[in-house]
Protein backbone atom coordinates (compact mmCIF):
# COMPACT_ATOMS: atom_id res chain seq x y z
CA UNK A 1 0.00 0.00 0.00
CA UNK A 2 1.83 3.21 -1.04
CA UNK A 3 0.67 6.54 -2.01
CA UNK A 4 2.54 8.45 -4.32
CA UNK A 5 4.36 10.96 -2.40
CA UNK A 6 3.14 14.86 -3.50
CA UNK A 7 5.83 16.82 -5.05
CA UNK A 8 8.89 17.99 -2.81
CA UNK A 9 7.61 16.58 0.72
CA UNK A 10 10.07 15.21 1.58
CA UNK A 11 12.50 18.26 1.83
CA UNK A 12 12.99 20.41 4.38
CA UNK A 13 12.52 21.11 8.08
CA UNK A 14 9.01 19.66 9.69
CA UNK A 15 7.70 23.47 10.12
CA UNK A 16 8.48 23.82 6.52
CA UNK A 17 6.72 20.94 5.37
CA UNK A 18 3.43 22.03 7.52
CA UNK A 19 3.55 25.23 6.27
CA UNK A 20 3.70 23.89 2.72
CA UNK A 21 0.84 20.72 3.78
CA UNK A 22 -1.51 23.21 5.35
CA UNK A 23 -1.43 26.08 2.66
CA UNK A 24 -4.75 23.87 0.86
CA UNK A 25 -6.34 24.29 4.24
CA UNK A 26 -5.67 28.07 5.33
CA UNK A 27 -6.45 28.92 1.64
CA UNK A 28 -10.10 26.98 2.74
CA UNK A 29 -10.20 28.86 5.72
CA UNK A 30 -9.89 32.04 5.01
CA UNK A 31 -13.12 32.56 3.14
CA UNK A 32 -15.74 30.52 5.01
CA UNK A 33 -14.29 31.91 8.54
CA UNK A 34 -14.31 35.18 7.15
CA UNK A 35 -18.34 34.32 6.26
CA UNK A 36 -18.58 33.06 9.90
CA UNK A 37 -17.78 36.79 11.24
CA UNK A 38 -19.51 38.57 9.23
CA UNK A 39 -23.05 36.17 9.77
CA UNK A 40 -21.72 36.12 13.88
CA UNK A 41 -21.71 40.01 13.59
CA UNK A 42 -24.95 40.58 11.92
CA UNK A 43 -26.45 37.73 14.68
CA UNK A 44 -25.35 39.80 17.46
CA UNK A 45 -22.48 38.05 18.56
CA UNK A 46 -19.83 40.25 20.33
CA UNK A 47 -16.43 40.43 18.91
CA UNK A 48 -15.38 38.43 21.95
CA UNK A 49 -18.35 35.50 21.48
CA UNK A 50 -17.02 35.64 18.00
CA UNK A 51 -14.43 35.09 18.32
CA UNK A 52 -14.13 32.50 21.29
CA UNK A 53 -16.10 30.64 19.43
CA UNK A 54 -13.25 30.17 16.90
CA UNK A 55 -10.58 29.59 19.75
CA UNK A 56 -12.66 27.16 21.88
CA UNK A 57 -15.27 25.17 19.15
CA UNK A 58 -13.30 25.61 15.80
CA UNK A 59 -15.43 23.60 13.86
CA UNK A 60 -16.98 25.42 10.75
CA UNK A 61 -19.98 24.08 9.84
CA UNK A 62 -21.23 24.05 13.32
CA UNK A 63 -20.54 27.27 13.92
CA UNK A 64 -22.21 28.82 10.87
CA UNK A 65 -25.33 26.78 11.84
CA UNK A 66 -24.87 27.94 15.36
CA UNK A 67 -24.72 31.98 14.57
CA UNK A 68 -28.40 30.99 12.48
CA UNK A 69 -29.68 29.62 15.25
CA UNK A 70 -28.20 32.47 18.05
CA UNK A 71 -30.12 35.10 14.93
CA UNK A 72 -33.17 32.80 14.82
CA UNK A 73 -33.59 32.94 18.60
CA UNK A 74 -33.08 29.14 19.26
CA UNK A 75 -32.70 27.93 22.68
CA UNK A 76 -28.93 27.03 24.02
CA UNK A 77 -29.57 23.57 24.85
CA UNK A 78 -31.15 23.27 21.04
CA UNK A 79 -27.64 24.80 19.60
CA UNK A 80 -25.44 22.55 21.80
CA UNK A 81 -27.37 19.18 20.99
CA UNK A 82 -27.25 20.42 17.34
CA UNK A 83 -23.89 21.09 17.67
CA UNK A 84 -23.42 17.66 19.17
CA UNK A 85 -24.74 15.84 16.29
CA UNK A 86 -23.24 18.43 13.73
CA UNK A 87 -19.51 17.58 14.97
CA UNK A 88 -20.19 13.84 15.66
CA UNK A 89 -18.47 12.71 12.88
CA UNK A 90 -15.42 13.86 14.02
CA UNK A 91 -15.56 10.62 16.55
CA UNK A 92 -14.78 8.54 13.19
CA UNK A 93 -12.15 10.89 12.38
CA UNK A 94 -10.52 10.22 15.35
CA UNK A 95 -10.78 6.75 15.97
CA UNK A 96 -9.72 6.12 12.31
CA UNK A 97 -6.02 8.35 12.63
CA UNK A 98 -5.80 6.65 16.34
CA UNK A 99 -3.74 3.01 14.76
CA UNK A 100 -1.36 5.37 13.65
CA UNK A 101 -0.52 6.89 16.82
CA UNK A 102 0.65 4.26 19.08
CA UNK A 103 3.87 6.05 20.22
CA UNK A 104 2.27 8.93 21.38
CA UNK A 105 1.56 9.98 25.46
CA UNK A 106 -2.13 11.02 26.33
CA UNK A 107 -1.65 14.52 26.58
CA UNK A 108 -0.08 14.69 23.25
CA UNK A 109 -3.02 12.91 21.39
CA UNK A 110 -5.49 15.12 24.00
CA UNK A 111 -3.99 18.18 22.50
CA UNK A 112 -4.08 16.93 18.79
CA UNK A 113 -7.44 16.05 19.52
CA UNK A 114 -8.40 19.31 19.90
CA UNK A 115 -7.75 20.40 16.33
CA UNK A 116 -9.26 17.47 14.79
CA UNK A 117 -11.29 19.27 11.48
CA UNK A 118 -12.60 17.60 8.37
CA UNK A 119 -9.64 19.33 6.58
CA UNK A 120 -7.07 18.63 9.08
CA UNK A 121 -8.26 14.81 9.31
CA UNK A 122 -8.40 14.61 5.71
CA UNK A 123 -4.40 16.28 5.27
CA UNK A 124 -3.37 13.65 8.33
CA UNK A 125 -4.66 10.79 7.31
CA UNK A 126 -2.80 11.03 3.59
CA UNK A 127 -0.22 12.16 5.53
CA UNK A 128 -0.17 8.91 8.03
CA UNK A 129 -0.62 6.60 5.13
CA UNK A 130 2.18 7.59 3.55
CA UNK A 131 4.15 6.91 6.50
CA UNK A 132 4.80 10.45 7.24
CA UNK A 133 4.27 10.80 11.68
CA UNK A 134 6.20 13.80 12.11
CA UNK A 135 5.19 15.46 15.36
CA UNK A 136 5.97 18.71 14.86
CA UNK A 137 4.68 18.94 11.32
CA UNK A 138 1.05 17.84 12.79
CA UNK A 139 0.99 20.25 15.32
CA UNK A 140 2.06 22.57 12.84
CA UNK A 141 -0.14 22.07 10.67
CA UNK A 142 -3.05 22.18 13.00
CA UNK A 143 -1.83 24.87 14.64
CA UNK A 144 -1.44 26.91 11.46
CA UNK A 145 -4.56 26.14 10.51
CA UNK A 146 -6.52 27.02 13.52
CA UNK A 147 -4.71 30.69 13.66
CA UNK A 148 -5.55 30.96 10.07
CA UNK A 149 -9.41 30.31 11.11
CA UNK A 150 -9.31 32.60 13.95
CA UNK A 151 -7.63 35.45 12.37
CA UNK A 152 -10.33 34.87 9.28
CA UNK A 153 -13.12 35.16 12.10
CA UNK A 154 -12.03 38.11 13.71
CA UNK A 155 -11.78 39.71 10.01
CA UNK A 156 -14.94 38.55 8.79
CA UNK A 157 -16.50 40.39 12.16
CA UNK A 158 -14.48 43.56 11.34
CA UNK A 159 -15.83 43.55 7.87
CA UNK A 160 -19.47 42.89 8.87
CA UNK A 161 -21.81 43.81 6.24
CA UNK A 162 -19.28 45.94 4.25
CA UNK A 163 -17.58 42.32 3.35
CA UNK A 164 -17.01 42.20 -0.63
CA UNK A 165 -18.42 39.11 -2.39
CA UNK A 166 -15.98 36.42 -2.53
CA UNK A 167 -17.98 34.42 -5.50
CA UNK A 168 -16.73 36.23 -8.33
CA UNK A 169 -12.81 34.92 -7.28
CA UNK A 170 -14.34 31.05 -6.93
CA UNK A 171 -13.10 31.20 -3.26
CA UNK A 172 -16.22 29.49 -2.30
CA UNK A 173 -14.72 26.25 -4.44
CA UNK A 174 -11.34 25.91 -2.09
CA UNK A 175 -12.61 23.38 0.07
CA UNK A 176 -14.78 21.37 -2.65
CA UNK A 177 -11.56 21.46 -4.80
CA UNK A 178 -9.38 20.30 -2.02
CA UNK A 179 -12.03 17.37 -0.59
CA UNK A 180 -11.55 16.14 -4.24
CA UNK A 181 -7.49 16.23 -4.01
CA UNK A 182 -8.07 14.60 -0.04
CA UNK A 183 -10.40 11.90 -1.95
CA UNK A 184 -8.05 11.27 -4.79
CA UNK A 185 -5.65 10.94 -2.80
CA UNK A 186 -7.50 8.17 -0.44
CA UNK A 187 -8.32 5.60 -3.69
CA UNK A 188 -5.62 3.16 -3.06
CA UNK A 189 -7.60 0.69 -4.80
CA UNK A 190 -10.57 -0.20 -6.90
CA UNK A 191 -13.46 -0.71 -3.47
CA UNK A 192 -12.36 2.34 -2.24
CA UNK A 193 -13.43 4.42 -5.34
CA UNK A 194 -16.48 2.04 -5.01
CA UNK A 195 -16.74 3.44 -1.05
CA UNK A 196 -16.21 6.48 -1.87
CA UNK A 197 -19.37 6.62 -4.40
CA UNK A 198 -21.10 4.51 -1.94
CA UNK A 199 -21.26 6.65 0.62
CA UNK A 200 -21.16 10.02 -1.37
CA UNK A 201 -24.76 8.76 -3.18
CA UNK A 202 -25.89 7.25 0.37
CA UNK A 203 -25.21 10.75 2.07
CA UNK A 204 -27.55 12.66 -1.11
CA UNK A 205 -30.52 9.97 -0.39
CA UNK A 206 -30.08 10.51 3.49
CA UNK A 207 -30.37 14.60 3.15
CA UNK A 208 -33.29 14.56 0.22
CA UNK A 209 -34.93 12.10 2.72
CA UNK A 210 -34.60 15.26 5.46
CA UNK A 211 -31.88 13.87 7.69
CA UNK A 212 -29.58 16.61 6.58
CA UNK A 213 -27.52 16.76 10.26
CA UNK A 214 -27.20 13.03 10.37
CA UNK A 215 -25.76 12.87 6.86
CA UNK A 216 -22.61 12.47 7.20
CA UNK A 217 -21.98 10.33 10.03
CA UNK A 218 -24.38 7.41 8.90
CA UNK A 219 -23.31 7.49 5.52
CA UNK A 220 -20.01 7.27 6.98
CA UNK A 221 -20.61 4.41 9.12
CA UNK A 222 -22.52 2.82 6.42
CA UNK A 223 -19.94 3.25 3.39
CA UNK A 224 -17.10 1.72 5.53
CA UNK A 225 -19.21 -1.16 6.69
CA UNK A 226 -19.94 -1.65 3.12
CA UNK A 227 -16.27 -1.44 2.27
CA UNK A 228 -15.23 -3.83 5.16
CA UNK A 229 -17.97 -6.25 4.14
CA UNK A 230 -16.98 -6.36 0.82
CA UNK A 231 -13.46 -6.72 1.47
CA UNK A 232 -14.18 -9.86 3.81
CA UNK A 233 -16.86 -10.93 1.20
CA UNK A 234 -14.88 -11.00 -1.68
CA UNK A 235 -11.37 -12.48 0.49
CA UNK A 236 -13.26 -15.56 1.14
CA UNK B 1 -28.21 39.07 22.97
CA UNK B 2 -27.55 38.47 26.33
CA UNK B 3 -23.47 38.19 25.62
CA UNK B 4 -23.34 35.67 28.69
CA UNK B 5 -25.44 33.32 27.41
CA UNK B 6 -23.70 33.36 24.13
CA UNK B 7 -20.64 32.76 26.25
CA UNK B 8 -22.10 30.00 27.83
CA UNK B 9 -23.60 28.14 25.14
CA UNK B 10 -19.77 28.35 23.02
CA UNK B 11 -19.00 26.29 26.41
CA UNK B 12 -21.40 23.88 26.07
CA UNK B 13 -20.41 23.64 22.23
CA UNK B 14 -17.17 23.17 23.26
CA UNK B 15 -17.43 20.52 25.99
CA UNK B 16 -20.02 18.35 23.05
CA UNK B 17 -17.28 18.98 20.47
CA UNK B 18 -13.99 18.35 21.72
CA UNK B 19 -14.68 14.82 23.68
CA UNK B 20 -15.93 13.03 20.82
CA UNK B 21 -12.88 14.34 18.92
CA UNK B 22 -10.75 13.58 22.12
CA UNK B 23 -11.67 9.99 23.29
CA UNK B 24 -11.59 7.61 20.64
CA UNK B 25 -7.82 8.72 20.06
CA UNK B 26 -6.91 8.59 23.90
CA UNK B 27 -8.75 5.23 24.12
CA UNK B 28 -7.87 3.61 20.83
CA UNK B 29 -4.25 5.11 20.62
CA UNK B 30 -2.64 2.78 23.25
CA UNK B 31 -4.28 -0.28 21.62
CA UNK B 32 -4.16 -3.11 19.20
CA UNK B 33 -7.38 -2.57 17.92
CA UNK B 34 -9.13 -6.30 16.48
CA UNK B 35 -8.29 -6.75 12.80
CA UNK B 36 -12.25 -6.38 11.60
CA UNK B 37 -12.02 -3.38 13.55
CA UNK B 38 -9.04 -1.69 12.05
CA UNK B 39 -10.57 -2.77 8.22
CA UNK B 40 -13.30 -1.07 8.71
CA UNK B 41 -11.53 2.41 10.28
CA UNK B 42 -9.61 2.37 6.73
CA UNK B 43 -12.66 3.07 4.79
CA UNK B 44 -13.20 5.94 7.00
CA UNK B 45 -11.10 8.33 5.39
CA UNK B 46 -12.53 7.57 1.73
CA UNK B 47 -16.34 7.45 3.34
CA UNK B 48 -16.18 10.72 5.14
CA UNK B 49 -14.57 13.07 2.69
CA UNK B 50 -17.00 11.68 -0.03
CA UNK B 51 -20.31 12.09 2.03
CA UNK B 52 -19.01 15.85 2.44
CA UNK B 53 -17.81 16.15 -1.00
CA UNK B 54 -21.16 14.67 -3.10
CA UNK B 55 -23.42 16.79 -2.07
CA UNK B 56 -21.92 19.42 -2.21
CA UNK B 57 -21.04 19.10 -6.03
CA UNK B 58 -24.42 17.85 -6.72
CA UNK B 59 -26.89 19.45 -4.88
CA UNK B 60 -27.67 23.16 -4.38
CA UNK B 61 -29.78 24.56 -1.96
CA UNK B 62 -31.10 21.12 -1.60
CA UNK B 63 -32.00 20.27 -4.86
CA UNK B 64 -30.69 18.18 -7.75
CA UNK B 65 -28.88 20.45 -10.15
CA UNK B 66 -26.71 18.67 -13.13
CA UNK B 67 -27.43 21.52 -15.07
CA UNK B 68 -24.41 23.15 -17.30
CA UNK B 69 -25.16 26.28 -14.85
CA UNK B 70 -23.88 24.24 -11.53
CA UNK B 71 -20.02 24.91 -11.80
CA UNK B 72 -19.29 23.44 -8.60
CA UNK B 73 -19.93 19.87 -10.48
CA UNK B 74 -18.30 20.87 -14.20
CA UNK B 75 -15.21 22.29 -12.31
CA UNK B 76 -14.87 19.02 -10.62
CA UNK B 77 -14.42 16.55 -13.16
CA UNK B 78 -11.16 18.49 -14.67
CA UNK B 79 -10.25 18.60 -11.03
CA UNK B 80 -10.35 14.90 -10.31
CA UNK B 81 -8.19 14.37 -13.23
CA UNK B 82 -6.03 16.91 -12.37
CA UNK B 83 -5.59 15.50 -9.02
CA UNK B 84 -5.51 11.85 -10.15
CA UNK B 85 -2.49 12.72 -12.45
CA UNK B 86 -0.30 15.19 -9.84
CA UNK B 87 -1.33 14.12 -6.43
CA UNK B 88 -1.53 17.79 -6.08
CA UNK B 89 -3.55 19.50 -3.36
CA UNK B 90 -2.23 22.83 -4.19
CA UNK B 91 -3.28 22.19 -8.44
CA UNK B 92 -6.44 20.87 -7.80
CA UNK B 93 -7.66 23.77 -5.77
CA UNK B 94 -6.31 26.24 -8.18
CA UNK B 95 -7.58 24.56 -11.62
CA UNK B 96 -11.12 23.81 -9.04
CA UNK B 97 -11.36 28.38 -8.16
CA UNK B 98 -9.76 29.43 -11.32
CA UNK B 99 -12.50 27.06 -13.50
CA UNK B 100 -15.79 28.28 -11.35
CA UNK B 101 -14.22 31.38 -11.41
CA UNK B 102 -13.99 31.53 -15.24
CA UNK B 103 -17.53 30.27 -15.07
CA UNK B 104 -19.09 33.01 -13.29
CA UNK B 105 -17.10 35.33 -15.40
CA UNK B 106 -18.23 34.40 -18.38
CA UNK B 107 -21.22 32.70 -18.27
CA UNK B 108 -22.90 34.47 -15.20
Amino acid sequence: MTIDAVAGEKSGSPMMAAARQVAPIVMGYLPVGAAYGVLAQQAGLSMLNTVLMSILVYAGSAQLIAVALFAGGVTPVSIIATTFVVNLRHMLMSASLAPNLKSWNKWELAVFAYEITDESFAVHSVRFARGDLNKTTCFGINAIAQVSWIVASFAGFLAGASIPSVEPLGIDYALPAMFIALLVMQMKNGLHVLVAGFSGLTAIILIKAGADQWSVILATVIGATFGAGVESWTKK
Amino acid sequence: MDQKIVFLTIVGMLAVTYIPRMVPLVALASRTLPEPVVRWLSYVPAAVLASMLFPALLLKDGQFDVTPSNYFLWAAVPAFLLAWRTKSFFGTVALGMALVAAGRYFFG
